[in-house]
């Protein structure tokens, strides 16, 4: 205020220039990062992981049947054999693949900052994943539906005896919310212990705190598959919600989302067909059915179509299978039947479009 | 910037020169570079703030705090304020918030209750008593906390069902479910006589220092506990009588799965509580040890000298010169104990952390969620800061 105005003319002529050349700084900074592998992994994860040479894939940190590592510390389950099947099809070799194990509270946020390319870990399929937090899921490959687990001691038959209750829940995901839609729904009164770590949810649930534990139906036969004596857990034949687990990548590269997306279809068609593991090379050879040709590449041109190999296919059977063939070495042995989960031309949900 | 000063020291400053716009005046270059690193930090803010709304549209995530008006759909097992899941997102973080105060305020204040025992102990001429304060502290102090919580959360899992329920007295009943506690039925009496009480202990502190006042006038001392006696006693019960004297007990009762009725203390809030406050009480004990040894040995031998009764020795001239050891380092147990409770998410007690982690997976707003998480934080450490350093000015040395 009181500054005579030929000091302050020379502060402003300085301050002008030096405000100038921090401004103009950050312009071309902020135009950078656009190529950089951050935005480049938002815009075209296809060619990002076509020059890195593998697939990070994020998965369960420890699901029995879904996503565990053995004893060797291999990963093994029903997702990872999906990771698998991606890098099979992309590379022409399932090794090609970096698991990294997410909770259900830090998955998203994984996926969202591209610090993995697809998410394939037992995740509901809902519209506002779908829509607010970027995603897009690229189809069903596990129905499920939430369902109870209770001690066999307490004798408890059906889910509309648990009231009162106290049930053990892992948060931020459907489970949660599906189970209060449930209560209101069936004026049920129960009392909620949220945990977050899948070890000390089911610790809690052992230990008595609760007297139900709840989530998806293949979680918890997982769980109880786990037990020493399984025989002491019942889950209820109650199923309170639909769950379709489906993996999902990042909007904004639909070439990458159609070939996670076409790998499912793979695996379907080729159950439908009988092509499996052991006769994949045979039926490359011998097989006359066109459709069966288009898939394995010997005839047509489907796997340029999605800008891979030809013999895309050939080389995801090769590798790991098809459907049935997960479904029997993960999920069977969980005591998981095929259900909603077997062909269409089995009375199941699981249907491939056309390979043409 | 103001050119006319009082100040003799700056009356002595040489004679301002008029600056001229170049290298060697030191005025110029001071200008510059303070512009510099000004417009270079407010670059990075920019650049990092324009990077993250621009990356948030690429990857098409949600913007804005318009969740908080959404429905939760979360089930929330301890509230202090009526909720259920078909209320909004907000009301769902104001229950996580004052979860948060439940478990710091209780725990601050038992903590200072059990930290300065301890401390006092360790003092103590009584050699087994010292010796296990000392232990006590050494072992607390030097097991992380989280470790702790788990322990504590394991050991409360041990007990026995709620059908086995460990009975002590008639309606105590200690389980894996909790703790259960007889109560009464809370009727508006008994809100009443909590106001009275409230406006008791508000006559009781106007009393006091009146009294003190006239005692420093004409050296009376003045006796204070028959007037506390009356107010925060007689008063509450005589309201409480005045309006019916309303008492039905309230016990708990084992019905169903759970016990139905009564007073309730979830293994959660326990354990949390139990960890929180057994591990900071360590360090406080420490710092009430430091506090009183450091008033020199002649201060106590000088007021028993003038004839001072022991508790007067204690209240009026020990305490207040430790106390200004004391408050200081105690603040920061106190930040702690706020800032550690949110380790309430690895034993699944609601507190705001963990329900902002919900409702941030919920709505995939990470930026919005962490952000409401840093603000209740910072607004509850400042608040204690202030309250803190307002009393430390009180009992700070005044010099005559």
């Amino acid at each position: 205020m009181m500054m005579p105005s030929g000091r302050f003319l020379t502060r402003a002529m300085a301050g002008a220039a030096i405000l100038a050349t921090a401004l103009a700084a950050p312009a071309p900074a902020q135009q950078a990062p656009q190529p950089a592998p951050a935005a480049a992994a938002a815009s075209n994860t296809f060619d990002a992981v076509r020059a890195r040479g593998t697939l990070i894939c994020g998965v369960n940190t420890g699901l029995a049947g879904f996503a565990q590592p053995d004893s060797q510390g291999v990963w093994r389950g029903f997702d990872v054999d999906y990771c698998r099947a991606y890098a099979a099809a992309i590379f022409g070799d399932p090794t090609k693949v970096r698991f990294v194990p997410t909770t259900a509270q830090n998955r998203f946020t994984a996926l969202q900052s591209g610090e993995v390319d697809v998410l394939s870990r037992n995740t509901t399929w809902t519209l506002s994943r779908d829509t607010s937090l970027g995603f897009d899921f690229t189809g069903t490959n596990f129905f499920d539906g939430q369902g109870f687990m209770v001690k066999a001691s307490t004798g408890v038959k059906t889910a509309k005896e648990l009231d009162g209750a106290t049930i053990c829940v892992q948060p931020g995901t459907t489970t949660e919310q599906n189970l209060t839609d449930w209560a209101r729904a069936t004026r049920i009164r129960f009392t909620p212990v949220v945990i977050e770590r899948l070890e000390e949810v089911v610790q809690a649930y052992l230990a008595g705190r609760c007297d139900a534990y709840t989530t998806d139906v293949s979680g918890l036969a997982a769980t109880r598959s786990a037990q020493q004596r399984p025989a002491d857990h019942v889950i209820l034949p109650d199923v309170i919600s639909k769950e379709p687990l489906s993996p999902l990548v990042r909007q904004g590269d639909p070439r990458f989302a159609d070939v996670i997306k076409w790998v499912h279809y793979m695996l379907l068609s080729a159950e439908e067909f009988g092509i499996t593991q052991a006769n994949v090379q045979q039926m490359l050879q011998n097989d006359a059915r066109p459709e069966v040709q288009r898939m394995l590449g010997r005839g047509g041109d489907l796997g340029r179509m999605l800008g891979l190999d030809n013999a895309w296919g050939a080389n995801v059977i090769r590798a790991i299978g098809n459907y049935a063939e997960i479904f029997e070495r993960n999920l069977k042995p969980i005591g998981l039947q095929r259900g909603p989960n077997a062909l269409w031309t089995a009375g199941g949900l699981q249907y491939s479009p056309p390979f043409r | 910037m103001s050119q006319t000063t009082n100040d003799p020291r700056l009356l002595r400053a040489p004679p301002k020169r008029p600056i001229r716009l170049s290298w060697s005046d030191e005025r110029v270059r001071g200008i510059v570079w303070q512009l510099l690193v000004v417009g270079i930090v407010g670059g990075i803010v920019w650049w990092l703030w324009s990077n993250t709304v621009h990356n948030l549209e690429v990857r098409r995530i949600a913007t804005g705090f318009g969740f908080l008006g959404r429905e939760a759909g979360l089930p929330i097992a301890e509230h202090l304020i009526d909720y259920n899941p078909t209320d909004t997102y907000f009301r769902a973080l104001l229950v996580g918030l004052l979860n948060t105060l439940k478990v710091a305020v209780v725990g601050i204040v038992l903590a200072t209750v059990l930290g300065t025992a301890i401390g006092i102990a360790r003092l103590s001429r009584n050699w087994l008593l010292s010796k296990i304060a000392g232990v006590y502290v050494e072992v607390i102090r030097d097991l992380p906390l989280l470790l702790q919580l788990l322990f504590w959360y394991a050991v409360l899992q041990g007990l026995p069902g709620p059908r086995q329920a460990l009975n002590p007295v008639d309606g105590v009943f200690l389980s894996n479910r909790g703790l259960k506690l007889p109560w009464i039925v809370w009727e508006s009496a008994h809100s009443w006589a909590l106001l009275a009480f409230v406006a008791g202990a508000a006559a009781t502190w106007l009393y006091r220092r009146t009294a003190r006042a006239k005692q420093m006038q004409d050296g009376q001392p003045r006796r204070v506990w028959p007037v506390a006696l009356g107010l925060l006693l007689v008063l509450p019960v005589a309201v409480w009588w005045v309006l019916g004297a309303p008492w039905t007990p309230d016990m708990p009762a084992l019905r169903g799965f759970n016990f139905q009725g009564g007073l309730n203390i979830s293994p959660e809030y326990f354990a949390l509580l139990l960890g929180l406050v057994l591990y900071t009480a360590g360090f406080i004990a420490e710092i009430v040890r430091a506090g009183i040894l450091a008033v020199p040995h002649g201060q106590w031998e000088a007021a028993q000298a003038l004839g001072l009764k022991p508790t007067q020795v204690l209240n009026q001239i020990v305490l207040p010169q430790a106390l200004r050891v004391i408050v200081p380092p105690m603040t920061s147990q106190f930040l702690n104990l706020t800032k550690n409770s949110s380790l309430a998410v690895a034993i699944g007690y609601q507190d705001i952390v963990s329900i902002a982690n919900t409702t941030l997976n919920q709505t995939g707003q990470a930026i919005e969620g962490i952000a409401i998480i840093m603000l209740v934080y910072l607004t509850i450490s400042l608040s204690i800061s202030l309250f803190m350093n307002w009393y430390n000015a009180r009992i700070a040395l005044v010099e005559r």
